[in-house]
């Protein structure tokens, strides 16, 4: 145990750092995903098929790739990044929050796909039963339709948060490999491959992936079956 | 208190073109399932948009395709009781019935959670969930939910399509109650001549996408060839009468009605109260003279109105008895050997055991017949 919690600053640096990344990826993500997945569920509009396409694509694409286009978007240069940057004083480019960027992207079509599935097993007629008690379409969907889909924005939220935590192509494409800024947990134990002797460093950082990891999963089943034990749906 | 509707609606194939109004306490739409009635009622909530028409409630225009007028359904201040329940199943009871409360202004509240409760009999539920409820529990919990919005008009689809026998007869009292407790006017859909025959003050028959047939429950009923071929053996005379006295020794409860005196099996309601009672057409006799030597202890002399042709073999005579109607299902051939003919005197015979809990039910409060 001393061996494992026994980590250099920069090591430490490294998890805390992944934390963080990755716990903001999933928060940003959440409204987003929601919104899209009920668009998915629900729209019907023309180039529907095309939106669901376009939030696959990280998942389909090379992360290199995907990486490679964040550079060219939200970089200093890119068109979304100057603008950004001008008119917000939000820098994605060699920073942690282009690090949180680019798993929020890596990780919002399996979000999607989750929080969708959960929208789509809503029953509708709960929702006009609300409506004829009173309730507005946006009441209804903050008392009924919200609550109803938590198992999915959990399932959703976990995943994207795993995704997060093993990114590693697009991340180190768009945001380089920095040390106390973009280095995260696989970063890291990427550059400890590299080097003699990394192998103890890189080891440590495996089993802490492995470790936080399960942790969210079994956070994810515990909360899950709490929710689903208060609904019962028979 | 009146519903106006005149809509025409097209889906597919199907077509419905309705129109009718009605000031009743409780509407009954009746007609197979198939005949457009659900739809109907979609479209008074709010549910389904349709394509051409105009639905009035108390005045207030709800739907005119004309002048593009369509209140939402969260404007429009109708409770609807859905065949399903669909309580909210993240909520407790409690919850559920909170829940259209809340979205209702402070000053149109009539309905008080503790009076709705009681008037349910759900106050030991409050703290379940939904999913722990039986099927009359559920669908009492959904229209204690319903009232508690403080509806203007209050809608039940089937309420009672999907229970057994024991559940409905557990959950229509307290319908009786809503009716006569309550002051909101009731529009119920139901292809159950039982049901509407026990409940309604006047009728809607819808038979595919049209209003065949409103009015009075009473006079709606002796037309027998409204009835969906499955339920014409429920069909019959219904009678507002109310209760002259109890015979404890004999079991029995005496009836007064334009008729005559009715005996029935004894009724736990009080004399002088109103009783709705049915007197299924199969299950009266006609004799031409008086009979004696009979068990049967209901005899009612009366003259032939009408007689018209019914399912298979038989015949339908209705028999004026003194200003009410009694309807006789007999076959053709005792038409012919009694030579029963419209204006011939006769006797409708009817046994006291015929009458069960079934067709013997609360009536109206009597003041709301004039």
């Amino acid at each position: 145990m001393n061996w494992l919690l026994d980590l250099t600053p920069d090591e430490w640096n490294a998890v805390r750092l992944s934390i963080k990344v990755a716990t903001v990826a999933m928060l940003f993500s959440l409204p987003p995903g929601i919104a899209i997945a009920l668009l998915l569920a629900r729209g019907k509009f023309w180039g529907k098929t095309l939106l669901n396409g376009v939030v696959h694509l990280p998942l389909i694409l090379p992360p290199v790739v995907t990486g490679y286009l964040l550079l060219l978007t939200f970089g200093r240069r890119g068109p979304a990044g100057a603008f950004l940057a001008e008119h917000f004083g939000i820098v994605f480019s060699f920073r942690w929050t282009g690090a949180a960027l680019a798993c929020g992207i890596m990780g919002f079509p399996l979000m999607v796909r989750a929080i969708r599935l959960s929208i789509e097993a809503v029953d509708r007629k709960m929702e006009a039963a609300a409506g004829t008690l009173g309730a507005n379409p946006v009441w209804v969907f903050a008392t009924i339709t919200l609550p109803l889909i938590l198992p999915g924005l959990i399932a959703g939220s976990i995943l994207s948060f795993a995704k997060a935590m093993g990114e590693f192509g697009a991340t180190i494409t768009f945001v380089s490999n920095i040390p106390n800024e973009t280095q995260t947990l696989p970063s890291a134990i990427y550059t400890f491959t590299q080097v003699p002797g990394g192998d103890d460093g890189a080891l440590r950082l495996t089993l802490i992936s492995i470790i936080i990891s399960m942790a969210a999963l079994v956070a994810s089943e515990v909360l899950a079956r709490r929710v689903g034990r208060r609904m019962d749906i028979e | 208190m009146s519903v106006s509707v005149d809509i025409s609606h097209r889906l597919g194939d199907f077509a419905i073109d309705a129109r009718f109004d009605s000031a009743g306490r409780l509407t009954a739409l009746f007609g197979p399932s198939g005949s457009g009635k659900t739809t109907l009622i979609n479209m008074i909530a709010g549910l389904i948009r349709p394509t051409k028409g105009r639905i009035a409630v108390d005045g207030r225009v709800l739907v005119d395709t004309d002048t593009g007028v369509f209140v939402p359904k969260h404007k429009r201040r109708i409770g609807m009781v859905f065949q399903d329940a669909r309580l909210f199943p993240h909520m407790s009871v409690a919850g559920n019935l909170r829940y259209g409360r809340w979205f209702t202004p402070a000053v149109e509240r009539y309905a008080e959670m503790d009076a709705v409760v009681e008037l349910l009999g759900i106050g030991h539920l409050l703290d379940r969930r939904p999913a722990k409820l039986s099927g009359g529990e559920k669908q009492r919990a959904a229209i204690g939910r319903a009232l508690l919005a403080s509806p203007k008009l209050l809608l039940m689809d089937e309420p009672l399509a999907s229970l057994d026998d024991a559940r409905k007869a557990e959950i229509l009292p307290y319908i009786e109650r809503l009716r006569d407790e309550t002051k909101i006017p009731i529009v119920y859909v139901s292809h159950s001549v039982a049901e509407v025959a026990r409940l309604a003050s006047d009728v809607v028959v819808m038979a595919q996408g049209k209003v065949a047939a409103s009015g009075a429950t009473g006079a709606i009923m002796q037309r027998l060839d409204l009835l969906p071929a499955e339920e014409r053996g429920e069909g019959g005379a219904v009678l507002d009468t109310k209760v002259l006295r109890h015979d404890e020794a004999f079991g029995m409860s005496v009836l007064g009605s334009a008729a005559g005196e009715i005996r029935v099996p004894l009724l736990a309601i009080a004399v002088g109260a109103p009783v709705r009672i049915r007197i299924r057409a199969r299950d009266v006799m006609i004799a031409t003279e008086q009979p004696k030597g009979l068990s049967a202890l209901n005899i009612l002399p009366g003259t032939i109105v009408a007689i018209s042709p019914g399912e298979g073999p038989t015949v339908e005579i209705g028999i004026d008895c003194n200003g009410a109607t009694v309807l006789a299902r007999i076959t053709e051939l005792s038409r012919q050997t009694l030579d029963l003919k419209l204006g011939g005197k006769v006797f409708a015979v009817v046994k006291t055991v015929s009458f069960d809990r079934a067709n013997t039910a609360v009536g109206l409060p009597i003041e709301a017949d004039g």
